[in-house]
């Protein structure tokens, strides 16, 4: 048996866990007859000792915090979120051209009639929408195409679009002005694009209110 | 320990982001000693043991849950490191070798106060050495030999997180193996 082929070879099968039986009885016939073997193969296992007790090495203090503030943050939903939310003009322009798809135009230049969300208890006279003294609207109230004149309550939000609040006595029409109360917030849309931007809003608000 | 970490890895897959705090801090110290050890200083060491974390948390869902989590683990760090020695300028590399041995020089300090018994100074400066003969391994062995001998991963682990034939690494563990031996046997 050749030394640094043969037995060497079967030491290392040895260490490996790799050897048969019979390479094991072969093995150590030899090592009993060769000294050059038998260091080398004292010294492979010392060798292995060695690196074993090989100083343990610890990670700095602060690893696994540095760790956790390079996580990438968020999951990507909540990030789509965010990024509305971060870019409203885009987002608005976004939906601006999903509105103008969808003919928003077109149903904003033919829809000139008196509208009113609530028509109970309300008078209507001509394109003057009119709230009178002793009438409480419980809720919102929408004008779209005419003007309003509070005298009563309205428990809600108002919003009036192509139309204004008659603040003045018109003329000719006796004591004609809101002197009424508004508990809620009083909202003007007068032009194309703020109607647009009040759509947006509302759409914005069904979003993000989920 | 294994269920341990089966669980948090199934949280973090869900999108827990802070069970993957105990992943981190449970591996921490073996994958930055292991990084170390590929690169032999602690500036690099951090930066690629962080790295190998945020890879890991980053692919998490690429992991398949019937395999051992620090095979995958220590296979992303081993990659990183490789890449990392690659890239290195000859200065560079220079360097790296200097700057691994500034921990050395702290434990000569220590031992001049005399604060430590002379028995374990000379374990330490034993350690330190053997330390520098595995750095000085070329990195094909040594990292061979780390997982082995220090990582305690079986041979067909390790072929696993190398993603090279068994084969293979029989060779290399035995050519390993015979080079630390000519080093060390006059110690
Ligand atoms: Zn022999």
């Amino acid at each position: 048996m050749k030394c640094n082929n043969e037995a060497v070879e079967l030491m290392h099968k040895y260490l490996d866990g790799d050897i048969t039986k019979e390479q094991e009885q072969t093995l150590s016939q030899h090592l009993e007859s060769c000294d050059a073997c038998q260091r080398h193969f004292h010294e492979l296992k010392r060798t292995i000792t060695f690196i074993q007790s090989a100083e343990q090495i610890k990670a700095p203090a602060n690893f696994t915090a540095t760790v956790m503030e390079k996580l990438p943050t968020e999951k990507k939903r909540i990030k789509y979120t965010r990024w509305f939310k971060a870019h409203p003009m885009l987002t608005a322009a976004a939906i601006f051209f999903v509105f103008m798809l969808s003919g928003m135009f077109s149903v904003w230049n033919q829809d000139s009639e008196l509208v009113v969300s609530k028509q109970e208890d309300l008078v209507i006279n001509g394109d003057t929408v009119i709230v009178p003294q002793d009438v409480t609207v419980d809720g919102d109230l929408l004008v779209k195409n005419g003007n309003l004149i509070i005298n009563g309550t309205i428990d809600g939000n108002v919003t009036l679009i192509n139309g204004k609040l008659i603040e003045e006595p018109i003329e000719g029409e006796g004591l004609m002005a809101s002197v009424g109360e508004v508990n809620g917030e009083l909202k003007h849309v007068d032009q194309v694009f703020e109607w647009i931007w009040y759509s947006i809003k509302q759409l914005f608000q069904s979003v993000f209110a989920l | 320990m294994d269920e341990m970490i089966r669980e948090r890895i199934k949280q973090v897959k869900k999108g827990d982001q802070s069970a993957f705090e105990d992943v981190v801090s449970f591996f921490q110290n073996k994958i930055y000693q292991h990084c170390y050890r590929m690169l032999g200083n602690a500036h690099e060491a951090e930066d690629i043991a962080q790295e190998a974390f945020i890879r890991a948390y980053v692919n998490i869902h690429s992991f398949d849950d019937r395999r051992k989590f620090s095979t995958w683990l220590y296979r992303i760090a081993t990659n990183l490191t490789i890449d990392r020695i690659r890239k290195r300028k000859p200065d560079h590399y220079l360097d790296a070798e200097v700057k691994g041995t500034e921990g050395l020089n702290m434990y000569s300090q220590l031992a001049d106060n005399g604060r430590l018994p002379e028995e374990e100074v000379e374990g330490l400066e034993l350690q330190r050495y053997i330390q520098q003969e595995i750095i000085q391994l070329p990195p094909k062995y040594r990292s061979i030999i780390m997982l082995r001998y220090i990582e305690e991963f079986s041979l067909q682990e390790i072929s696993e997180i190398l993603d090279i034939p068994l084969g293979t690494v029989k060779t290399r563990i035995h050519r390993g193996r015979e080079a630390l031996r000519k080093k060390l046997r006059h110690v």
